[in-house]
């Protein structure tokens, strides 16, 4: 008995001593002094203490640098470039890159460490990301896993977005918070409010998370970011092919399109599972009786039901573009869908005579 | 307590009593890092330095508090903790000095910490009653031994990349071969000193 109690609390001391001493190392083998980070060439200084990675020097000092898996090194999205102090590059990032990136000295920010004065330099538009503290507006089931949630910005109280970029949410996880990525639905000429549409992935943390938020509930999330840029010549048509719930993204490009342009072509196909997925065709039918040149597919998957009524199309989306779409006219795509849709389509793109550089996605 | 003369100790451990060749402990890390020299090095320096560090730490812990406490039994714990906190310890201490080599090991430093030849000799320090110069000495032996079995390894492997294995062999099962030979060849050494 005493012997056991001696057992357990010997242990117990040496394991608690044992943590000190790491503690008290850690603490002085990662202290660096301040260095700076000299980001584009001056146009913006940095003091930071050292001892923790660029990711989160960065945004620390409100440099919002995109970055899905929270600094884990799995996603390859907070690409910087460093110039100098960045020491050579990690083998945890070389999968991410082409050769030509690492050539000219683009690491992933989440791991590099600040040990030393830095210099990098980051797109401009990500300097104008901001962090927005909002509250949530409305939420409202479109189907059985998909919701639609707008948020009344709150500080700062407007945004300046295009369609196609995207958000990142911050959801409390189990270790801290992770940032999702979510594209902005609410088109661009709605400053006040950012409305974005989400499916609920069993397990998943932020889709739990916005699932779960009820009007009134306060979230936090920074952007706009993404480099999708609208072709501004009215002669090239828009051709837009979402699946599942890529939607957010193609509804703010289709109201911002026809706020700008209300005679300009535009292509809307989207492709369902069921008629239970079906959401947001109603509004479109509203709107292309205002703009007649819009023009909506909506595709099903599955087998029509014998009870049901449904007059789109039938089969993958992907044959519905190969039907409706015409060869060889000028136009800009913009997909948004579960990675197998967007290869199928953008195949038939290619052969209906698009450009890849015409081609822009958003795989997830 | 034992009294094997230090010399003895330090011969017999890189030698006869090879902690990889004889008693086959530390096999994981000696086959994933065994294909470049200056890598092997690198690790070597490391297990030798842990070990060395380690095995007079435990040495410690055993005589001075666990004996006389009678508790003999925990060792196995306490000595797992200290192997695992002194290789967090190095770790830190590589990444703020040595960046070149922390790159090279990358994620093989913490396989240190569940590399089965530190403990073992930490296990072998309290079986054959060393005192604390000849279980400082027998974790030097040890660490050495283990770099010596590995820059081996990486020296072979580096050769063995122009040679035509045949495909079955290919990879983890011609290094265990390999292993075996290398063995075989150490035996030569057993007659000399026996620890």
């Amino acid at each position: 008995m005493i012997e056991g109690i001696l057992a357990v609390g010997i242990t117990t001391s040496i394991f608690i001593l044992l943590s000190a001493i790491l503690l008290v190392a850690e603490k002085y083998f990662t202290d660096y002094g301040i260095c700076s980070i000299t980001i584009n060439e001056g146009s913006s200084v940095l003091e930071q203490k050292g001892g923790i990675t660029l990711l989160s020097s960065l945004i620390d000092n409100k440099v919002f640098i995109p970055s899905a898996c929270g600094g884990k090194g799995s996603c390859g999205f907070c690409k910087v470039i460093v110039q100098s102090g960045g020491g050579s590059i990690l083998p945890t990032e070389t999968s991410f890159m082409t050769r030509g990136e690492i050539r000219s000295g683009v690491r992933l920010a989440c791991q590099v460490k600040v040990k030393q004065n830095l210099e990098i330099s980051i797109p401009e538009g990500l300097l104008s990301v901001k962090e927005f503290s909002a509250t949530v507006a409305s939420s409202i089931e479109l189907t059985h896993d998909i919701k639609e949630l707008t948020f009344d910005l709150i500080e700062p109280v407007d945004i300046e977005q295009k369609p196609g970029q995207y958000i990142q949410i911050c959801a409390p996880a189990p270790d801290g918070v992770v940032f999702r990525a979510y594209s902005i639905s609410s088109p661009s000429y709605e400053k006040n409010k950012v409305q974005i549409v989400v499916r609920l992935i069993p397990g998943g943390i932020a889709s739990t998370y916005i699932h779960g938020l009820k009007v009134g509930d306060s979230v936090m999330f920074t952007g706009p970011y993404g480099e999708f840029i609208l072709s501004e010549d009215e002669s090239t048509d828009i051709v837009c092919v979402g699946g599942g719930a890529g939607m957010a993204p193609i509804n703010n490009i289709i109201h911002s399109l026809y706020a700008k342009w209300p005679n300009r072509k535009c292509y809307l196909f989207f492709g369902c599972r069921t008629l239970n997925d079906v959401f947001y065709l109603e509004q479109f039918k509203e709107l292309a009786k205002i703009h007649p040149n819009l023009k909506i597919v909506y595709g099903l998957s599955d087998p029509i039901g014998d009870d049901e009524e449904w007059d789109g199309d039938s089969g993958f989306i992907h044959l519905s573009v190969d039907k409706h779409l015409e060869f060889g006219k000028k136009s800009q795509a913009f997909l948004c869908g579960p990675p197998p849709m967007i290869e199928a389509v953008t195949d038939i793109l290619s052969e209906k005579g698009l450009k890849a550089e015409d081609i822009f996605y958003d795989k997830f | 307590m034992s009294s094997t003369p230090l010399l003895v100790i330090l011969v017999g451990s890189i030698f006869t009593n090879n902690i990889i060749f004889a008693s086959f402990l530390g096999m994981c890390s000696f086959m994933a890092v065994s294909d470049k020299i200056d890598t092997a090095i690198g690790l070597g320096s490391a297990v030798t330095f842990v070990m060395v560090a380690t095995t007079a730490i435990n040495y410690l812990v055993y005589h001075y508090i666990l004996v006389p406490l009678g508790l003999e039994f925990i060792s196995y714990i306490i000595f797992i903790a200290v192997i695992a906190a002194f290789v967090q310890f190095v770790e830190m201490f590589v990444e703020r000095f040595s960046p070149g080599l922390y790159i090279a090991l990358g994620i093989f430093l913490p396989l240190i910490t569940v590399n089965c030849a530190i403990l073992g000799v930490s296990l072998f320090m309290v079986l054959r009653n060393y005192n604390f110069l000849q279980s400082t000495v027998f974790g030097l032996g040890g660490g050495l031994g283990w770099t010596l079995a590995i820059m081996l390894m990486a020296g072979l492997r580096e050769k063995m990349g122009y040679s035509n294995v045949p495909r079955p062999l290919k990879g983890a099962a011609v290094i265990m071969l390999v292993t075996g030979v290398l063995a075989m060849a150490f035996m030569g050494f057993s007659g000399i000193i026996n620890l």
